[in-house]
């Protein structure tokens, strides 16, 4: 039988449906199917948005120049696994990591450096941070402030999205109960502050780069946008206060029909959750919009070039289903951060398809294909029954701390494997093809290996230069803030960010309150 | 045979070493896995615990080479240098002699097909003197102190 890579069913050829569904409706009106804006890319292209970050805040502020220098859009800021984790750059296990795959931050001082002279008020800046993404954000805050730029003049996204690191990407610290409690003082706190800023990105890229299939990636990415909505509103939110500015993430992979079919059919599915059941009156809160990120897990070590061509696709296929912004894979991913070369690449990808394939001309266009409709209908149901299983089994959170999605996940990423090793799935230059000469191997990105050691001389300088007075207060007073039952945490993160205290010192006062999580066996 | 497979250093990418080890198994060895975060003294001691054939580690964020190296000495404090040590990851090819060096036996860099891997392990387990054939294949979840659960 031939099936969509998630499964579905192909037929020959497609006609009219036999029982017509409800009609798709109008872009920019709800059910928002056909995209979240009436004029979409003919008015304003999606962001381009490369994902950059390594080594010192200087160097990542060189790259970013450099991509908005080459038109660039916007910023996304990768930050190295200590700071993720918050550990400080001289800490025992950040010794080889520190600015290793993201920049080192350690204090609102390196922010600070990362954005020196860029326009903060001008930009869009994507933050992929996560379980210290209440300290990061109050980092960048606090280097705004020392510009003198309002903070309600910041735009951008954090991540934020918690759940799905516990789920696929694995950098979590705390138990999910305390970290929920952290990501709801965060949407709090940017609904009354920082108007213009998402403050979560509820992401489906991750679990679908650990492996599991498309519908998998619509139905739990709705099902943790229901656990965020319920765990918001049971602290008193608005369902209308902060869903507005809820963003979706996802992947874009190589089935182009199907992954245009896929972000079609999970806006209509946020809608009809919106409205149903969190009884959304704002039609915006029912208004899905997402970053896409293309996928590098598709991406092959072995004649790399083809690579260019996959990311052409994945990008091909975000556009068609109306992305917001988009990131497309450097060719040399599968094998190290990609160079500048590399990610120049990436970003004339997204602008030849932007300005040279005509595809931006009209919106939506897919719309009335009898294939596509279809598909996107059969998704949509098919995710749907996803998110009724996971209700039914206790909802999303309980299954997540029992590892039960994880399992899928793996269990889906290990079929996918098999079918490669059989030839059922032909993967060109690795299973099938494979003749004709080896790629020339890329010139890879150069790790500047001192720039471990240069970041942790100048966290030295920067705590022996600092009042400790203020700074141990500070943390004094953050411990408060966590454990006060009502109080939003967020200005107590603003003043230890004043007082120069430290990613590890700030997480140490959340770890000893809120302890570390412990993975659930994966089988 | 017994593998011990882990997660060293801080990368939470998780997904090769799963199929890995769900790979393994099928091939009739049992394994156990530490999963995420592992430091190389509880890596070490897990194998010498569970009397592991072969460890394997798995890093996907291009600090291969002095994971290696600290589970490699770790081996060598412990007096266990003898169990083969196999790397996958993202792994370029110029780094294959770094690691060999350090006396890892196999490297699996992203795009080796998993029958590749399975039959490398495998092949690994020629050193033992009790000549413990393949069984039927288990995975096992390691804890802290290395027994299984």
């Amino acid at each position: 039988m031939i099936t969509t890579d998630s499964g579905i069913p192909v037929e020959p050829w497609y006609g009219p449906p036999e029982e017509p569904g409800p009609p798709p409706g109008q872009p920019g009106e709800p059910p928002y199917i056909r995209g979240p804006y009436a004029s979409m890319y003919r008015e304003r292209l999606w962001t381009m948005r490369q994902y950059a970050g390594f080594g010192s805040a200087e160097d990542t502020n060189e790259r970013f120049r450099y991509l908005l220098s080459q038109g660039q859009t916007a910023l996304s800021v990768a930050f190295d696994l200590p700071t993720q984790l918050g550990y400080d750059s001289s800490h025992e296990l950040a010794s080889h990591e520190a600015g290793r795959v993201g920049v080192a931050i350690d204090t609102a001082d390196d922010m600070a450096a990362v954005f020196d002279g860029l326009p903060l008020e001008d930009l869009s800046v994507n933050f992929t941070i996560n379980a210290t993404a209440p300290i990061i954000l109050a980092f960048y805050i606090v280097a705004a402030e020392r510009r003198g730029v309002d903070p309600a003049r910041l735009a951008g996204t954090l991540q934020n999205d918690i759940l799905k690191e516990f789920l696929a990407r694995k950098l979590y610290v705390f138990p999910p109960q305390p970290s929920l409690q952290l990501a709801g003082d965060v949407v709090e706190y940017c609904a009354r502050e920082l108007p213009r800023f998402n403050p979560i990105s509820i992401t489906g890229y991750h679990a679908r780069e650990a492996g599991c299939d498309a519908v998998q990636e619509i139905g739990l990415t709705m099902a943790a946008a229901i656990a965020y909505a319920e765990h918001f509103t049971a602290r008193g939110l608005a369902f209308d206060s902060f869903a507005p500015r809820l963003s979706f993430h996802f992947s874009s992979q190589l089935d182009l029909f199907e992954e245009a079919a896929k972000v079609r059919a999970a806006r209509g599915l946020w809608y009809e959750i919106a409205t149903q059941r969190f009884g959304a009156a704002n039609p915006h809160s029912g208004r899905l919009r997402f970053f896409s990120g293309c996928s590098g897990a598709t991406l092959t070590a072995q004649q790399p070039l083809n690579n260019v061509v996959r990311s052409t696709l994945q990008c091909l296929a975000a556009v068609l289903g109306g992305a917001q912004s988009i990131h497309v894979m450097g060719y040399d991913e599968a094998l190290e951060i990609p160079t500048e070369e590399s990610v120049r690449l990436a970003l004339r990808t997204q602008q030849i398809i932007a300005h040279e394939s005509g595809v931006t001309r009209t919106v939506d266009p897919l719309a009335g294909s009898y294939f596509v409709e279809s598909l996107t209908s059969e998704l949509r149901s098919r995710a749907l029954a996803l998110v009724q299983e996971v209700d039914a089994g206790g909802g999303y959170v309980h299954l997540l701390e029992q590892g039960v999605p994880q399992r899928w996940i793996a269990e889906a990423a290990y079929r996918s494997e098999l079918a490669m090793a059989s030839g059922e799935r032909v993967k060109v230059g690795v299973n099938q093809f494979t003749g004709g000469g080896e790629d020339h191997p890329p010139r890879l990105f150069e790790v500047d290996s001192a720039a471990a050691g240069q970041q942790r001389a100048r966290l030295a300088s920067r705590l022996s230069g600092r009042d400790a007075a203020p700074a141990a207060r500070a943390l004094t007073q953050l411990k408060e803030a966590v454990t006060a039952a009502d109080a939003n945490s967020m200005p107590a993160f603003l003043a230890a960010a004043r007082a120069g205290c430290t990613v590890g010192e700030i997480t140490d006062v959340l770890r000893a309150e809120f302890g570390e999580h412990r993975e659930p066996p994966p089988w | 045979m017994r593998v011990v497979l882990a997660k060293p250093g801080l990368d939470g990418h998780d997904r090769g070493v799963k199929v890995v080890a769900m790979a393994l198994r099928d091939a009739g060895a049992e394994v156990i896995y530490l999963g995420l975060r592992q430091t190389a003294g509880q890596i070490v001691s897990a194998a010498q615990a569970e009397d592991a054939d072969v460890i394997g580690i798995s890093v996907l964020s291009g600090v291969h080479i002095p994971l290696a190296r600290q589970i490699r000495e770790a081996q060598q404090a412990a007096g266990v240098d003898d169990i083969p040590l196999v790397v996958g990851g993202t792994i370029p090819a110029q780094d294959v002699p770094a690691l060999t060096g350090l006396g890892v036996r196999a490297v699996y860099g992203v795009g080796t097909p998993i029958k590749d891997v399975v039959a490398g392990v495998l092949a690994l387990n020629h050193g033992d003197l009790n000549d413990r054939d393949l069984n039927q294949g288990a995975l096992n979840h390691g804890t802290l102190d290395g027994g299984t659960e």
